[in-house]
């Protein structure tokens, strides 16, 4: 598939990773310097200066009050990217500014718009509430993929590879021998898969950090919205406990687990986790557990498909892969991946 | 279940005991596959092929 989605957002860090210093991470192939003004404004823009393309993030480029100044030649932007100040001379040449990106800090993330900017949607923005809820407790992180983003819609899409990949964390035999449920809405831009297993074993991801034992009730409901963000809503239960008719669930333990799918290039993607949790709240050796086994798991994944993306580029054209009943909601996803990027 | 409510909305259910799913397009026509990629060519076919 090539290229990326446009005209989408995309997470481009945490609000935490960003403070009064010169940020740079690339988007979509974009690189991208973000600061945070003194007023706690986020601001972003391109990393290239306007004159020699020198990164406005190697040092010695530097930040002074709410400008930044170029190492190379001391080209001077302020926090919108227009050129304040150039060497030798008075004139400020007209299209001496750099790219802005349109910008919204919401639920501990940081999103830009990759695209023409006049179609920039804040509200079109996925969200991703438990993350910065005072009844939530949440771990999160990032680790680099050197791989298409692609390869990780397709193995968060589907996971029955828990079985498998992650044996002795969070999966179990139940993950890959239960049927699933696929819904795709085409217009909303969602695809739902569900796997509810009724008399599970409690893999130990879970058992130690919810203290239950025995088997357990493990609902996994999987909510993709191309490109980006992809939520795993978890519900965890003694054996026969479902929710009440009024959405209460007194009985069960919630788990959020968000996924930001950032493409960093063609082969590489920024993997932002987070693991967000309705019990134990604030209890600092559940958040250390979490964390830990969370981390786990995704290197797990980083690195199953890092090597996978090694063989894809190294094999002929045509490869026919084979897809069995767990694909059907990689697929949907792949599809309205393919739809949005021949739409950009 | 459903979880998603929207007016154009695909559904495939893994039929219970079998290794076959179940295909339900928004316009209610329904079939039965084994291939999920053949599932997914009928159903974005609509409305080719879902006459009841």
């Amino acid at each position: 598939m090539p290229g990326f989605p446009r005209d989408q957002w995309y997470v481009a860090a945490y609000g935490s990773e960003i403070g009064h210093d010169l940020f740079s991470r690339t988007v979509c192939g974009e690189p991208i310097l973000f600061w945070r003004t003194r007023d706690g404004a986020v601001t972003a823009m391109a990393d290239r200066c306007v004159h020699r393309r020198f990164p406005l993030s190697q040092p010695p480029s530097r930040l002074v009050d709410d400008q930044v100044v170029c190492g190379y030649h001391g080209f001077t932007y302020d926090a919108g990217g227009k050129c304040v100040a150039v060497p030798g001379q008075t004139r400020i040449p007209r299209t001496a500014r750099l790219s802005p990106y349109p910008v919204v800090e919401q639920d501990s993330f940081v999103w830009v718009f990759i695209g023409d900017p006049a179609n920039a949607d804040a509200t079109k923005i996925p969200r991703a509430p438990w993350l910065v809820a005072p009844d939530y407790t949440t771990v999160s992180g990032m680790e680099p993929l050197n791989a298409r983003y692609e390869l990780l819609v397709d193995n968060l899409l589907d996971l029955s590879h828990e079985t498998y990949l992650h044996g002795g964390y969070i999966g179990t035999p139940e993950v890959a021998s239960t049927p699933i449920t696929t819904e795709v809405d085409e217009d909303a831009g969602i695809v739902y898969v569900s796997r509810h297993m009724d008399d599970a074993e409690c893999p130990p991801f879970y058992s130690k950090s919810t203290g239950l034992q025995g088997r357990i009730a493990r609902w996994q409901d999987i909510e993709y919205t191309p490109p980006c963000l992809y939520k795993l809503h978890s519900r965890i239960a003694p054996v026969g406990s479902v929710p009440n008719p009024d959405g209460s669930d007194p009985d069960a333990f919630h788990v959020e687990v968000v996924y930001a799918i950032t493409p960093e290039t063609e082969t590489s993607t920024h993997d932002f986790w987070a693991v967000a949790r309705d019990f134990a709240l604030g209890d600092e050796e559940v958040s250390a557990f979490l964390a830990e086994n969370n981390r786990t798991v995704v290197l797990q994944d980083v690195v199953a498909l890092n090597v996978l993306e090694q063989v894809i580029a190294n094999e002929p054209e045509g490869y026919q892969e084979l897809s069995i009943n767990i694909d059907t909601g990689g697929l949907a996803a792949r599809r309205m991946l393919k739809r949005l990027c021949e739409k950009a | 279940m459903n979880a998603l409510t929207g007016n154009r909305v695909f559904r495939i259910h893994w039929v219970l005991g079998t290794d076959r799913l179940r295909a339900v397009c928004h316009c209610s026509a329904e079939r039965e596959f084994e291939d999920p990629v053949e599932l997914w060519e009928w159903l974005l076919d609509h409305p080719v092929g879902h006459a009841p």
